[in-house]
Formats: C-alpha cells, sequence, structure tokens
C-alpha cells in the first residue's frame, strides 16, 4: 500500500476543512471495504484518508412518523439486524442482507456503497424505489438531492469536491405499501449482482388498483436507473397477470443492458421481464 | 514513514503498538504483535481468511485500517482457548468433526462462527452457513465444518 496519513476528526466541519487542507490527496473513507482495496490494488494513492466513522450521529436509524432516515455510516449489518427495516422496509433487507459476507456488511456503510456509484451496487436500487433523497453537506452549502439524480455515471456522482453524504430521507409510505428486491447472481453469495430489480406498489383501498408504483433497476444502465414506463402501465390499473406482463415487457424495453463477464445483454432483458414480474407480486403480498 | 502509535485490548490485554499509519489490522497483528493464527489469503476481503473478532463483530483485518481498532476489543484465534489451555467448544469440535483439513481457513472459520454462537447460541443450519458465506475452504467441502459448528452449539449448551 501507498503511504498514507490516517486522520479521524470528530466532526463534519472539521472533516470537511481537513478535505480542503489536503486538496487533491485528501481520500474520505468510511468502512474502507471499497477504499482499502483499492489502494491495496493500486486503483487510487490518496496521501490522506480522513476517516468518517467518528463523525457523531451518521450511524442511526430513525423512524418517526413513517418517515424513515439513514445515516450514512450506517452498516449494511446493522439495517440488515434492525426490526424496524425489517418490520417497515423488508425491501431494503432483501438487498443488504445478500451484500458480501457477515464481515463486509459489519463494516461496509450504506453510505459509502452509494456514493461508490458502482452500478451494481444493491443498496441504491431499493432505495430509488422507495423515493430517497440524500441529504449533503460541503465546504459551501448543505442540500438535498433526489437519489436517482445523484448518480451520473459508472463511479460518478454529483459529490462535489469535499462534500459529504450525512443520510438518507424515506418519506413517508403511501397506505397499501409494499415493496421487494431481488439480486439476481449466479451463486448464493459472496457476488455482485448480474442485475437487480426493486419493485415498489401502492394499493387503493380495494387492494388491487395501483396508486403508485416504483420500479428500480441496477446493472442494466450505466447508473442505476428507474423504468418509468413501466411504472406507467401499472399506476392508476387493477394488477393483473396481464397487466404485470405489459409492464415486464415495457421494464425490458427501456433499460439499457450491455454484455459483460457475468451475463449478456439479452439474457438481462429477458429476467428484467420476469423479476419486475416477480417483485411485483411479492410487493403486493407485502402490501397491508 | 513516520509510525502511529495504537492502544487497543488484544485477547483481553491492553495493548500499544507502533505502526506507520497505512497498516492494515492484520498486519499489525502479524508483524508486530507476531500472532500468525489469523491468515492473509486474499488480501482483499473475499476469502474470510484473516477474519478477526473486532467489539463482538466478525471483520477482515486484511482490510481494517489500524487505527480504527484504537480503544477497541480485538480477539484473534490465540484468544479462544481460556488462559489455561482448555479449548474452546468450538476448537474441540472443529478437531473432533475433521473440521480442519491443511487448516488455512480454520481460524477465519472459527472466528466466524464464535462471533455467530456468541449473539446466537442455537443457530438453524441456514445462519450457520450465512455466518461463513465469506470463508472459503479448499479442502473440506464445508460439510465438516457446518457440523463442527452444530456440535459446538450442542457442547456450549450442556456446558450451561
Ligand atoms: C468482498 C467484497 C464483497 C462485496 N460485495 C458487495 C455486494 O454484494 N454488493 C454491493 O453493492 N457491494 C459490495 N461490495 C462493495 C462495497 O463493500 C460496498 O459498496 C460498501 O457498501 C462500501 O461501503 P464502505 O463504507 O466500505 O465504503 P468506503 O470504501 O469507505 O468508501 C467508498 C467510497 O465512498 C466514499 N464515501 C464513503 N462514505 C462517504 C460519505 N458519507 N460521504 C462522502 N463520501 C463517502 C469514499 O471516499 C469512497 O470513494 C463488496 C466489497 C467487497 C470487498
Ligand atoms: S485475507 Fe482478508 S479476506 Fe482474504
Ligand atoms: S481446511 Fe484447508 S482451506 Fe479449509
Amino acid at each position: 500500500m501507498n503511504d498514507f496519513e490516517y486522520l479521524m476528526p470528530t466532526t463534519i466541519n472539521e472533516a470537511i476543512s481537513l478535505h480542503e487542507k489536503y486538496g487533491e490527496g485528501a481520500k474520505y473513507i468510511a468502512g474502507g471495504t471499497d477504499v482499502i482495496v483499492k489502494i491495496k490494488e493500486g486503483k487510487i494513492s490518496p496521501q490522506c484518508l480522513i476517516s468518517l466513522r467518528h463523525l457523531q450521529g451518521l450511524d442511526n436509524i430513525i423512524y418517526e412518523k413513517g418517515e424513515l432516515r439513514i445515516g450514512a455510516m450506517v452498516t449494511h449489518r446493522m439495517l440488515e439486524l434492525s426490526p424496524v427495516i425489517r418490520n417497515e422496509f423488508p425491501v431494503l433487507a432483501d438487498a443488504v442482507e445478500n451484500i458480501g459476507s457477515v464481515q463486509i456488511r459489519n463494516v461496509a456503510t450504506i453510505g459509502g456503497n452509494i456514493v461508490n456509484a458502482v452500478p451494481s451496487a444493491d443498496g441504491a436500487v431499493p432505495l430509488i424505489a422507495l423515493g430517497a433523497e440524500v441529504r449533503v453537506i460541503g465546504p459551501k452549502e448543505a442540500r438535498i438531492i433526489a437519489l436517482e439524480d445523484f448518480f451520473i455515471g459508472p463511479g460518478q456522482t454529483s459529490l462535489k469536491t469535499g462534500e459529504i453524504l450525512v443520510e438518507f430521507l424515506i418519506p413517508k409510505l403511501l397506505s397499501h405499501t409494499g415493496a421487494a428486491y431481488w439480486k439476481h447472481t449466479r451463486r448464493a453469495a459472496m457476488e455482485l449482482p448480474i442485475l437487480g430489480v426493486a419493485v415498489l406498489i401502492s394499493l387503493d383501498d380495494d387492494m388491487k388498483t395501483c396508486t403508485e408504483a416504483r420500479i428500480g433497476l441496477g446493472v442494466v444502465a450505466p447508473t442505476p436507473m428507474r423504468a418509468k414506463n413501466a411504472e406507467a402501465i401499472l399506476k392508476g390499473s387493477k394488477v393483473d397477470e396481464e397487466i404485470l406482463k405489459k409492464a415486464g415487457k415495457a421494464a425490458a424495453q427501456e433499460c439499457k443492458p450491455r454484455d459483460s463477464s457475468r451475463g449478456k445483454a439479452w439474457y438481462r432483458r429477458d429476467m428484467v421481464e420476469l423479476f419486475v414480474q416477480r417483485m411485483a407480486k411479492v410487493a403486493m403480498e407485502r402490501a397491508h | 514513514m513516520k509510525k502511529v502509535s495504537v492502544s487497543f485490548t488484544l485477547n483481553g490485554d491492553l495493548v500499544t503498538a507502533e505502526v506507520p499509519p497505512n497498516w492494515t489490522l492484520l498486519k499489525t497483528l502479524r508483524e508486530y504483535f507476531e500472532l500468525t493464527g489469523a491468515k492473509e489469503g486474499c488480501g482483499v476481503g473475499e476469502c474470510g481468511a484473516c477474519t478477526v473478532i473486532v467489539d463482538g463483530d466478525a471483520i477482515n483485518s486484511c482490510i481494517y485500517p489500524i487505527l480504527e481498532v484504537e480503544g477497541k476489543s480485538v480477539t484473534t484465534i490465540e484468544g479462544v482457548a481460556s488462559k489455561d489451555g482448555a479449548l474452546h467448544p468450538l476448537q474441540k469440535a472443529f478437531l473432533e468433526n475433521n473440521g480442519v483439513q491443511c487448516g488455512f481457513c480454520t481460524s477465519g472459520m472459527i472466528m466466524s462462527s464464535k462471533a455467530l454462537l456468541d449473539h446466537n447460541p442455537d443457530p438453524t443450519e441456514d445462519e450457520i452457513r450465512a455466518s461463513i458465506a465469506g470463508n472459503l475452504c479448499r479442502c473440506t467441502g464445508y460439510v465438516q465444518i457446518v457440523e463442527s459448528i452444530k456440535n459446538a452449539a450442542e457442547m456450549i449448551k450442556q456446558e450451561k
């Protein structure tokens, strides 16, 4: 590993000023499951790592009046074991309990997963389906951005130099809402997804008519994306097999997968069609 | 490179290390404390050979920055048997059930399963398998390892 200093500020302001002081050579580190691996592989060589682990109040899961706030430093393991997440937001549990291993989940954070911005980030897709926003604090300003606008390209986000992702804000869900995530892999564990599909559905009191639908797709475009055409098909209709088939087809058409070592584009499209339908069914079963 | 000082509890004893800030916990354990039970397999979080327990949780020490253990409690395979040398039920069970073949994965396997049993003394087979999903073994085919962990859980129950 290259030489680096390792700094452990205790406030956000201190972290930001250290980042400004070290400029180009500075890099924030959360759980480090990505940063340390990249340093070891020689892909990056920062002069100074600024740890975010000691900032106060960034590792809380707060559920108040239906609104959920998740601190950026919350680990995948904390989410996986949280009763609020398991009971009220099982779509997130679906995703985080299948990230890496227990050892990875014990240290890797949801903030790091999102800032990494790889198309296969398991955390991104369910959060997009939940309509999450991110709160960011930087040298100049604090701002709130919709998560789906946060990603710009593979590995690229709209974070400006020195900005820290502070928390995720998930708005109150409509009544009768359910959501589910599917991570499609070849092995049972320790693999990045070939494809990730999250579907959120809200139903009317009749428990049939869809009042809101949000579909997140991962690994089928340069950034995690929403399948808005498929959503439009579901919204307002009575959800049955035929409508689900239509929505699945629409999602398969609007995604933009590529051939890669983990899967061919045609296969990804076929699986999008299938898993949009399956996850919609699970989402409806979960709606109560 | 200038060294930094880090103090933490290691297998029950308060210790201080003087190491470069870019060292990992694994490197510090093996090269500063000469505790070579935790192994370096992949060095990048994939294989689990370097697993140790930090404040009750299993982690990959090969990607854990040393300064982050300041004030924490670290347990390695060397701290699993009691001070009088009596083996932990997991160690006994791995020996009795052929959970150990070449032994390279063993310390990591035992640390992952210890973290599991410490939190959940009566795990299902699925929970056992999930707890060691990040520990690769090239020898056993995992069956004997899962049996060993089940057996250790029974031994612990009977001790109580
Ligand atoms: C063996 C292994 C298996 C993995 N499996 C999966 C998997 O199944 N699914 C998956 O999605 N990922 C997986 N990953 C990737 C990675 O572990 C996750 O993306 C993880 O969530 C990253 O979080 P971290 O806290 O470790 O990030 P770090 O490595 O600490 O940081 C990642 C990036 O984000 C920046 N950053 C972190 N937090 C903030 C913040 N709050 N504000 C601003 N910038 C920040 C850092 O500067 C860095 O650029 C795996 C990694 C390994 C090593
Ligand atoms: S050596 Fe740490 S996970 Fe392989
Ligand atoms: S016993 Fe040889 S790797 Fe597991």
